[in-house]
């Protein structure tokens, strides 16, 4: 069985009699086409412009920062911005980027890796209370994560774990939503039968789940990496609840701690927006290269 | 046979969720005031844990460390008080966690007196010896005027002063006002040239705290048992109605503070005055390079004639938190760290801050003159000021609420609909209330 794959339809005009009126052939009108590009338009223009002048303002040095014009360059000093911001007290951007890539990018391969196991075992094994349990956890999607960063921090006090990378870390490995979609996904795309005929075959549950399973709700997994990696990577206010030691930030909580003494060191102004410059350029990478399991998984489980 | 499988499984489940429900909740944070142990001196190595957004405090924590090896400290930073930082405070202070020392603004100290989150530092030491040794509205705020108590070590201040463009001025031949009524005078002669005399800022309710402070008011008074809430008192209105009155007339500008588009306005001229403090010097140094060497600083304008007071903008002092296990040495380090010459000059070229302490505000590097202001010896003026200072302002216990709701008030005033001294009236009205929500005992 092959993933779902786009099956493109084809309509051929069927041969028809003559004297027989051409069948009419829905078609787009030309006025509704160039509506709906129009709009398109806008609204990318308006998603794109911010990332351009984020960019500018990154190419430019402060003191040029207010005087021109502010969507089209000055002098190029994009390099030389990057350098103070590295140098910037011993490197400590760096340490963040590093820091967020790890919150984010372990915690969200291991997040994936318990919400498949969790998703597919609900959907493929019968067990008393099954549905109870699904129930309690699509609850978990509808809590806000800044609703349990605060009950969190007392929790870990009591283990004496706020100020680690621990604290950060293993709030990030749960991911409700990530369950849900992979318990739709699996009961979709995994069949019944192949399970049986690996366990007729001798292979052990956990061997049949990763060797058969996983390949086959890999668009689910790599949409629950995504949504999961940009969650950890945006999530703020658990950092900065949980976090006192600044090379433990991740680059969101320091840059707004850049931000927020900018008053005081003016010079932080440049850093903090090509801190944020460079601070967007992982999301981006990552997003184009998953894009098409992306595709794929958004619309998994909508066609048998 | 399964129904009786099905309920035993439900049955765990639920008893194994409130078993942890009731693990969690057990044993919330410490109460105040009943673990602060009397302020004795510990054997042997003290570690001590300091939280503090001052840049370049750790290299000021290093060179203590080098030369106190019994009493080591451990600096964190990160945002800014109101940028999160309090907020972890509190949330620290219930879970039985916080730092042994903190970086408290003054304004924000009332609250966590309120809370019981200070150690009372007058038990220890030395402590309040050193009361002479601060210059003494800044004791006033850290006492809280109370005789026998200190809750927190003066560290810097802000005294207020003018800082103006002398080139413009003399270029277009207006005189430097020493009075607001020259103030308004001059405003109008400025504005005729197409330029402003000074930006009006919405949302720095402090500034316009410390102009009503210069102007011989205070928002707030604590006769012991009960808080007083006077935003609408006669010098209030007084500095609201001046400043709604160059509203009005167009002759102040009221783009948001700290934004780039308020630089631009120092930095091409836009903009010829600013009443700050004594840290602002860095701020217009960093935001308005191209106008290098073309700023002074003079005094603040006077309400009256020869008077002589001065309004203050920021400060923070340095408090030790309930809960910590050496409050004598962590009142120690304090005390080093804020009245020692070393660690004020330090702090001073690192941070720009304008010491607290008596012996501070004759440091070599305030001596100097400053190029960015034409040489001149800047830090003199602030020095008078700061003697001018009066010690009868009191903060709030919820300065956050009131700046925000007077903020409200003053970004619709800006923007044409209602006055400075309604939105006064409204933040009158909402911190009573918000007191009461708090059950703290408030005079009607």
């Amino acid at each position: 069985m092959s993933a779902l794959t786009e099956t493109p339809t084809v309509t051929r005009p069927s041969r028809r009699a003559k004297n027989t009126p051409a069948p009419k052939v829905a078609k787009e009108s030309p006025l509704s086409r160039v509506g709906a590009m129009t709009v398109m338009l806008v609204f990318t223009l308006y998603f794109l412009i911010p990332i351009w002048w984020l960019f500018i303002a990154g190419t430019k040095s402060s003191a040029q920062f207010t005087s021109t014009n502010p969507l089209w360059f000055a002098d190029f000093n994009l390099f030389a911005n990057i350098g103070n911001l590295v140098a910037y007290r011993d490197g400590v951007f760096l340490k963040w980027m590093l820091n967020s890539a790890l919150y984010a990018g372990a915690g969200a391969l291991l997040a994936t890796l318990f919400a498949g196991m969790a998703g597919y075992a609900l959907a493929k094994y019968r067990f008393p209370g099954r549905e109870l349990l699904f129930n309690i956890v699509l609850g978990g999607v509808l809590v806000p994560a800044t609703a349990l960063a605060l009950p969190l921090f007392l929790i870990f006090s009591q283990v004496s774990l706020t100020n680690t990378f621990w604290a950060v870390f293993l709030p990030s490995l749960v991911s409700p939503f990530g369950v849900y979609l992979t318990r739709i996904f699996a009961s979709a795309s995994v069949p019944d039968e192949l399970i049986e005929a690996a366990r007729l075959d001798g292979a052990g549950e956990v061997r049949t789940f990763f060797t058969v399973s996983v390949k086959l709700m890999f668009p689910a997994l790599v949409t629950v990496f995504l949504f999961q990696f940009v969650a950890i990577w945006n999530n703020f206010f658990l950092p900065l609840i949980m976090l006192r030691d600044e090379t433990l930030f991740p680059v969101t909580l320091g840059l707004y701690a850049w931000n927020s003494q900018v008053n005081q060191i003016p010079e932080l102004r440049g850093y903090v927006l090509i801190g944020a410059l460079l601070s967007i350029i992982p999301l981006i990478i990552l997003f184009l290269l998953l894009q098409r399991f992306w595709r794929n998984g958004l619309g998994a489980g909508s066609v048998k | 046979m399964r129904i009786t499988k099905r309920a035993a499984t439900v049955a765990l489940l639920t008893a194994a969720t409130v078993a942890l429900t009731g693990c969690s909740a057990a044993g919330g944070g410490t109460t105040g005031g009943d673990d602060a142990a009397a302020c004795e001196p510990a054997e042997g190595k003290v570690d001590l844990t300091f939280t503090s957004w001052i840049p370049g405090i750790e290299d000021v924590v290093d060179v203590w460390n080098e030369a106190n090896p019994d009493i080591q400290v451990a600096v964190q930073t990160g945002p800014n008080g109101n940028g999160g930082t309090y907020a972890n405070f509190f949330n620290q202070l219930e879970a039985g966690n916080a730092p042994d020392l903190g970086q408290i603004e003054y304004d924000a100290l009332p609250n966590f007196r309120v809370q019981d989150g200070l150690v009372d530092l007058a038990s220890c030491a030395g402590v309040l010896d050193a009361k002479a040794d601060f210059v003494d509205w800044t004791w006033g705020q850290v006492s809280f005027n109370e005789d026998d108590a200190v809750y927190a070590i003066p560290q810097d201040s802000g005294p207020m002063a003018m800082f103006y463009r002398a080139d413009l001025f003399e270029a277009n031949g207006i005189a430097i006002p020493t009075t607001w009524a020259e103030y308004a005078t001059a405003a109008e002669q400025v504005r005729a040239t197409g330029a402003y005399i000074t930006n009006f800022s919405q949302g720095d309710i402090n500034q316009f705290a410390g102009l009503v402070w210069q102007a011989g008011g205070t928002w707030f008074g604590n006769d012991g048992d009960n808080w007083n809430v006077d935003l609408t008192g006669d010098e209030s209105i007084m500095v609201a109605d001046y400043w709604q009155d160059l509203i009005d007339r167009d002759l102040v500008s009221t783009v948001p503070a700290w934004t780039t588009e308020w630089d631009n306005a120092y930095n091409t001229g836009a903009a010829w005055t600013w009443n700050s403090a004594a840290w602002g010097a860095n701020s217009i140094a960093s935001g308005a390079p191209d106008t290098a060497g073309k700023w002074a600083v003079a005094e603040s304008p006077q309400w009256e004639a020869g008077d002589e007071a001065s309004g203050n903008w920021g400060g923070s002092s340095t408090a030790v938190f309930t809960g910590s296990e050496h409050p004598y040495e962590a009142a120690q380090f304090a005390l080093w760290l804020n009245s020692s010459s070393e660690s004020l000059t330090m702090l001073n070229e690192a941070a720009n801050l304008y010491p607290a302490a008596k012996a501070g505000l004759e440091l070599p590097v305030l001596k100097e003159g400053v190029e960015f202001y034409g040489n001149q010896p800047i830090y003199d003026v602030f020095a008078k000021a700061s003697s001018e200072v009066s010690a009868d302002f009191v903060w709030g216990p919820t300065m956050t609420q009131t700046y925000n709701d007077v903020s409200d008030g003053f970004k619709s005033a800006v923007s044409g609909k209602g006055t400075l001294a309604e939105a006064l009236t409204t933040g009158q009205s909402a911190t009573i209330d918000a007191l009461k929500a708090q059950s703290i005992p408030v005079k009607e």
